[in-house]
């Protein structure tokens, strides 16, 4: 995807905005100051799964971008394209998800467009949001402004979304209560903010997981990340199926998750702002930003040794034995 | 326990003591399964031990070691009208000899991961004018639920339901692997996995004629530590054993009725493993009443060897005779995004372990 993205679309759109390739765009647009301006398409199967479903998916994912980019979400853009004879019920019920998401995360769906496509051309239905917040004069977060020394958070169990989804499509036939924890991060965000606005970075956990994001942060800073693998927070459900599956829970995707970068003086304070927010409650301390003259991740693991928490590549594949 | 950082610092303590006896010996051993060397990378284990004791992975990846020739069979039968082809997960970025199965599905073939082969059975019964054939890898571990799946299908007449065969016996090839010349081999960590099933006594060959101690492992990083512990007690009081590491699932009898199960719809049969030609006695065939669900004989095709691609050493890295860094292609033009060979598509697989490790230049943090 990376390569595609790269080899397509960033050498023939290529402008100073759009190389940055961050979460969001960040625009300055006259008197309207600094602005983050993003969007997202979600195609996810199944479009309802235990926690959500394809209507929260948009809003959150997008409202996330943006709050990551250190900006206030305002306004979003829903477009639907529905597949003919899409059952009207269902597409009330999504909708009912995106106005309530909307609501939760304070911002307004401003724009929209619908199109109806025949069957057979889409599954069910898919969603494109855009979204704009407004960036405060004196927030500026970025890879460049990691330093070493810097620590690393993550605002609680990582793996839920990617699990319940696999758990969802019935692929397994496995039981289980596990919940995805897409949710609206912006208002968690702001908290934090307000406590430690010269905070370095942040970045939600989505595709690939919380290894792709600490990867793609160690790539665009040029620093190494030492994490401590016991204190990544994974429920055990989300272990044991990864672990049936052979997959690596740091490689599975989140749609409520970040990681924050901040000084390590502000850790403690940032740290308990997360705690008592309803989507940081298990917040924990995971790592720091280290010196080693290259951008890896480097995990230390269970039993005392070191490791390369590399990238995942392809799509996530269950082993054969 | 398992996991306990205390109970994997006693054990090193332990195996650093007898490997200081033995210095400047190297003893070199084998895991066998590529489950354990996704646990040994991923636990970070091969820096915990010391420097003379060396783990070498082996063929202990079903994809892996499945010939590029079954590969290409897979993926012509997958281009074919009205057939669903069905394998496991990491068989699909595979290369055969010209492409993989993931490929052939982006070309527009009709080609679908599973996780158990139970799942077969409503796949076969939903798609009444499909032939669903499943492209069998792995080892013992996987036969038996193939095996019954079969059994099911042949009693409910389910007549579209077609397997390629490609089950292999991990015995067969640690026999060929002790007595390698090229290689010496001073102990097998062996599969749990695999000897759940066929017991651990299976390994009895290895170590009574070949005089290579093997001892079964489970698949916590502390497993695999007590494992090395018992084979370096072997090779320091030169014995040649079967031991079992992991009493809490494996036995020396296995599972007779797994075993039973398997040689009702399979027998043994000479195959064919990428990087060692062909071991006598090593895969499964079908017996005469499971003939009806040969894929390949189905389809009148002629499996072909198949040829790696030029350059690729995964055949010798499969033995421990090379590491990944010898082959010319590793990390140049064979990457995990652009993989030349099998070795470096799964996380299980030695050339993908060192890839991560040479990428990051693991030897000096």
């Amino acid at each position: 995807m990376r390569n595609l993205i790269e080899e397509i679309f960033v050498s023939a759109f290529s402008n100073d905005i759009l190389c940055e390739l961050g979460d969001s765009a960040v625009i300055r647009s006259g008197s309207a100051g600094k602005l983050a301006f993003t969007t997202d398409s979600f195609v996810v199967k199944p479009l309802f799964f235990r926690g959500g479903d394809i209507g929260r998916l948009a809003v959150c994912g997008t409202v996330n971008d943006l709050a990551v980019a250190g900006a206030r979400p305002r306004f979003l853009s829903v477009s639907m394209i529905i597949e003919e004879g899409f059952p009207i019920s269902l597409l009330k019920k999504i909708t009912r998800s995106v106005t309530a998401a909307a609501r939760e995360a304070d911002v307004v769906i401003a724009t929209g467009d619908t199109k109806v496509v025949e069957r057979g051309a889409a599954e069910g239905i898919f969603i494109t949001t855009a979204g704009v917040g407004d960036i405060p004069e004196h927030v500026s977060v970025g890879p460049e402004r990691i330093d070493v020394g810097d620590a690393v958070l993550v605002n609680g169990f990582i793996g839920d979304h990617g699990v319940a989804l696999i758990l969802g499509r019935g692929e397994y036939d496995f039981k289980s209560d596990l919940e995805s924890d897409v949710a609206p991060l912006a208002g968690m965000i702001e908290s934090i903010l307000m406590v430690c606005p010269g905070l370095h970075f942040m970045r939600d956990l989505t595709r690939g997981g919380i290894a792709a994001a600490l990867n793609e942060v160690a790539s665009a800073s040029g620093k190494a990340i030492e994490v401590d693998e016991a204190a990544i927070p994974v429920r055990h459900e989300v272990s044991a199926v990864c672990h049936l599956l052979g997959i690596d829970p740091l490689n599975i995707g989140n749609e409520g998750k970040c990681i924050i970068i901040c000084p390590a003086r502000d850790c403690d304070t940032v740290l308990a702002v997360m705690q008592r927010h309803e989507y940081g409650r298990t917040a924990a301390v995971i790592g720091r930003v280290i010196e080693y003259g290259k951008a890896v991740v480097i995990g230390r693991t269970a039993i005392g040794s070191k490791r390369i928490i590399d990238m995942p590549s392809g799509r996530l594949l269950p082993r054969i034995c | 326990m398992l996991n306990d950082p205390r109970a994997a610092v006693r054990l090193v303590r332990e195996i650093e003591g007898i490997a200081l006896r033995l210095a400047p010996r190297r003893v070199t051993l084998m895991e066998v399964c590529g489950t354990h060397t996704a646990v040994i990378v991923k636990s970070g284990l091969r820096r915990l031990l010391p420097k003379n004791i060396q783990l070498v992975s082996g063929p202990g990846c079903p994809v892996c070691v499945t010939p590029p020739g079954l590969i290409d069979a897979a993926i012509t039968l997958a281009g074919r009208p009205r057939v669903i082809l069905v394998t496991f997960g990491d068989m699909l970025r595979v290369p055969g000899g010209g492409g993989s199965l993931e490929a052939a599905r982006a070309g527009g073939a009709d080609v679908r991961v599973i996780y158990s082969p139970t799942e077969l059975f409503a796949l076969a019964r939903e798609n009444r004018s499909s032939r669903i054939v499943f492209f069998s890898a792995g080892f013992e571990t996987t036969a038996p639920s193939v095996a019954w799946t079969l059994m099911q299908a042949e009693r409910s007449g389910i007549e579209n339901l077609f397997v390629i065969a490609a089950n292999k016996l991990l015995p067969p090839a640690l026999e060929v692997l002790a007595q390698a010349p090229d290689l010496r081999i001073d102990g097998f960590i062996c599969p749990g996995h695999v000897s759940a099933i066929i017991g651990a006594s299976a390994f009895e060959a290895v170590a009574r004629t070949h005089h290579v101690p093997a001892v079964v492992s489970g698949f916590e990083p502390v497993d695999i530590l007590l494992a090395v512990l018992m084979l370096l007690r072997q090779v320091q009081a030169a014995k040649a054993l079967v031991e079992i590491a992991y009493m809490r699932a494996v036995t020396f009898g296995g599972n007779r009725r797994a075993q039973v199960i398997i040689r009702t719809v399979f027998k043994r049969v000479d195959s064919e493993w990428r990087g060692f030609s062909l071991i006598p006695d090593s895969g499964l065939g079908f017996t005469k009443g499971y003939a009806r669900f040969d894929a390949v004989m189905e389809a009148g095709m002629a499996v072909e060897s198949g040829r790696p691609a030029p350059g690729c050493m995964c055949g010798e890295i499969l033995r421990g005779v090379k590491s990944p860094e010898e082959c010319g292609l590793f990390g140049t033009t064979c990457t995990p995004e652009t993989p030349i060979g099998p070795c470096i598509v799964s996380s299980e697989g030695t050339c993908a372990a060192h890839y991560n490790q040479k990428t990051a230049g693991i030897d000096d943090f």
